[in-house]
């Protein structure tokens, strides 16, 4: 809301936004302070950490990138599970922005003679499910996804949820831009990627964007499939090192010391700003396209 | 007449074959992941053998609910997952709604942006990075404590005391998903028409009362809209906030255990298939019969805002 800045506040404006500006700061502090908490912590010192706990600032006494050194002796881990998650983030994303929109564009055309049907053909599966079990099985006993890649794309490509956002903002677009194209010869599939994807891109970016951060965040269909690391994403990854004695015996392996001597809460912290660093760099940029897709898709469907 | 008709659709199809084709990925897709899978329910009435598969597996009744219903272990799961799921769901509608008018009446903009900013973040990191920031808190070196001993108190280990897990998933949820959740809402209050306010102001109403008889009225549908689909899945447990939060730890599980990581656990650890497969569909039909409810409810109260 814009306010004149010469307009007069009573009282009761000034004291609700004493209290709201107070209120707002605290929670934005508290929102942003684990952030800045893990980062001191991945870079001070084991000794301290074990004998001080985690701090809050880092001095030169504490300062030391043991955390960084132990988690990179082995990058080559670190830069394939990198690979896995960017790899798995472009493919499903590109393959789930395709087939949300071609499946939205469908449902939203007005002269699609089944369109209700198959709507609540799409619908009625985010009312009912069979859960998690016979789901699981026939992912692994009919199509063999343990130890693949293909487990951390397929689960997530298609969101009935996405859709509905989809077809709702293509049927914002002005009908008679389907029937001109119509007019001067195109078919349904030209209609679709020359007149309708050029003018759905706020739509594109924002199916996009949260499709890509559930993939970059996703953990759990590499723990339901994958137990070799070679098919390892970045999040299992990092949470294997913080749950996994085995991972730490491993590091210690690895890099010829003590499991003892390992910076192992360092590590972890240092870890978690690896697998994180990213998302976190990109997100002042992201965050606004966020805030604005998150508007398109409050839109009833 | 039934040719005609049959002639018909055979020329619709062709007509649309396009369109069809187009269709098709989705199509497949559903039918593989989720209406399969849903035959497969049939398992929570099967001893799962590995060889037979779901449909050659031999029938058992209601075998697999036995142990859940005897030992009380399905009441307590239901307890769980529906009590923290009304209090993630009023909470969060208090708390988004709140700060989505503050933010709103926010007239210092970079203040604004820069708060909004930070509020989003907890949205965008995954359950596996709040797992280290729990370690980094309430873990065995964990700056709470720090910060306890530094005023004089004694330690105090979260991990000791099971009663307290419960503020503190709350706590988690609510600083994940506000942010985010507000968004919403602020798009909603952007939405109202400014003349209100200012006709209000105009006849004395001061800000307190502007919000009560102006904003919130006008964030009733969204909230409604919000809530329905809310209360829809309040049979449905955020997997991986009680999974990476509370992690194998069996002591908390009295406080923290909900149908999701029940079903997890069952399947993966005791590979008793059966079982999982019978909190599974539990779950699946009390969701299906709440949603139907829910959705009656509204269209009763006000047909526009039905989901179906």
């Amino acid at each position: 809301m814009k306010k004149q800045k010469n307009e007069i506040r009573g009282k009761d404006e000034i004291i609700f936004s004493v209290i709201s500006t107070a209120l707002v700061a605290a929670f934005a502090f508290f929102c942003f302070v684990p952030f800045y908490l893990i980062a001191v912590a991945s870079v001070t010192s084991e000794r301290a950490i074990i004998t001080q706990g985690y701090r809050f600032f880092v001095d030169a006494g504490t300062f030391s990138l043991s955390g960084y050194q132990t988690a990179l002796k082995d990058p080559l881990e670190i830069l394939r599970a990198y690979g896995v998650t960017i790899f798995v983030t472009f493919t499903g994303t590109l393959l789930a922005l395709m087939i949300t929109t071609m499946t939205g564009y469908v449902l939203a055309r007005y002269d699609f003679p089944w369109k209700n049907g198959f709507s609540f053909f799409f619908f009625f599966t985010t009312l009912f499910n069979g859960g998690l079990v016979p789901w699981y099985l026939l992912c692994t006993q009919t199509f063999k996804f343990n130890n693949s890649i293909r487990a951390l794309i397929l689960p997530g490509m298609f969101s009935v949820w996405n859709m509905i956002i989809a077809k709702s903002f293509i049927k914002g677009i002005p009908r008679e831009m389907i029937e001109a194209a119509k007019v001067d010869g195109a078919g349904d599939f030209r209609i679709y990627h020359q007149v309708i994807l050029p003018m759905s891109k706020p739509l594109l970016a924002t199916i996009g964007l949260f499709t890509a951060l559930s993939y970059w965040n996703d953990w759990y269909n590499c723990m339901l499939f994958n137990d070799n690391r070679i098919y390892w994403n970045l999040q299992y990854t990092l949470q294997n090192i913080l749950n996994s004695a085995e991972q730490l015996r491993r590091i210690a392996e690895k890099t010829g010391m003590k499991v003892g001597n390992l910076p192992a809460e360092s590590l972890k912290m240092a870890m978690t700003i690896i697998a994180t660093g990213p998302i976190v760099l990109l997100y002042p940029t992201l965050q606004k396209y966020f805030v604005k897709g998150l508007t398109i898709g409050a839109v009833k469907g | 007449m039934v040719e005609n008709r049959k002639k018909g659709i055979w020329k619709k199809i062709v007509k649309n074959r396009v369109l069809l084709v187009m269709l098709f990925p989705a199509l497949i897709y559903t039918v593989i992941f989720s209406y399969i899978p849903m035959t497969g329910i049939v398992l929570a009435f099967k001893r799962y053998d590995y060889g037979k598969g779901i449909y050659g597996s031999p029938w058992c009744g209601l075998h697999n609910f036995q142990y859940m219903i005897v030992s009380d272990k399905l009441w307590s799961l239901t307890r769980n997952t529906l009590c923290y799921n009304v209090v993630f769901i009023i909470l969060g509608i208090v708390v988004e709604v709140g700060f989505a008018i503050m933010l709103s009446e926010l007239s210092w903009v970079t203040f604004k942006k820069v708060s909004q900013a930070f509020m989003f973040l907890p949205y965008f990191i995954s359950w596996v990075v709040v797992s280290t920031i729990m370690l980094n808190i309430f873990g065995e070196y964990g700056v709470l404590n720090n910060v306890i001993t530094a005023l004089g108190g004694e330690p105090y280990s979260v991990y000791e005391h099971v009663k307290t897990w419960p503020i503190v998933i709350v706590m988690v949820k609510l600083w994940k998903s506000t942010g985010y959740g507000s968004v919403v809402y602020l798009a909603a209050i952007a939405g109202i028409s400014q003349e209100m306010y200012e006709a209000a102001k105009i006849d004395g109403a001061n800000i307190w009362k502007r919000i009560i008889h102006i904003t919130i009225p006008c964030l009733k549908p969204t909230i409604f809209i919000m809530g329905l689909l809310a209360i829809g899945n309040v049979f449905r447990g955020d997997f991986g906030l009680f999974y990476q939060l509370v992690k194998n730890n069996q002591r908390l599980l009295e406080y923290s255990d909900v149908i999701d990581t029940f079903v997890y656990r069952t399947m993966i650890t005791t590979s008793d298939f059966g079982m999982s497969a019978a909190a599974g569909f539990y779950q699946s039909v009390l969701c299906f019969v709440t949603i139907c409810i829910a959705n009656r409810i509204v269209k009763r109260i006000d047909p526009d805002y039905t989901l179906f």
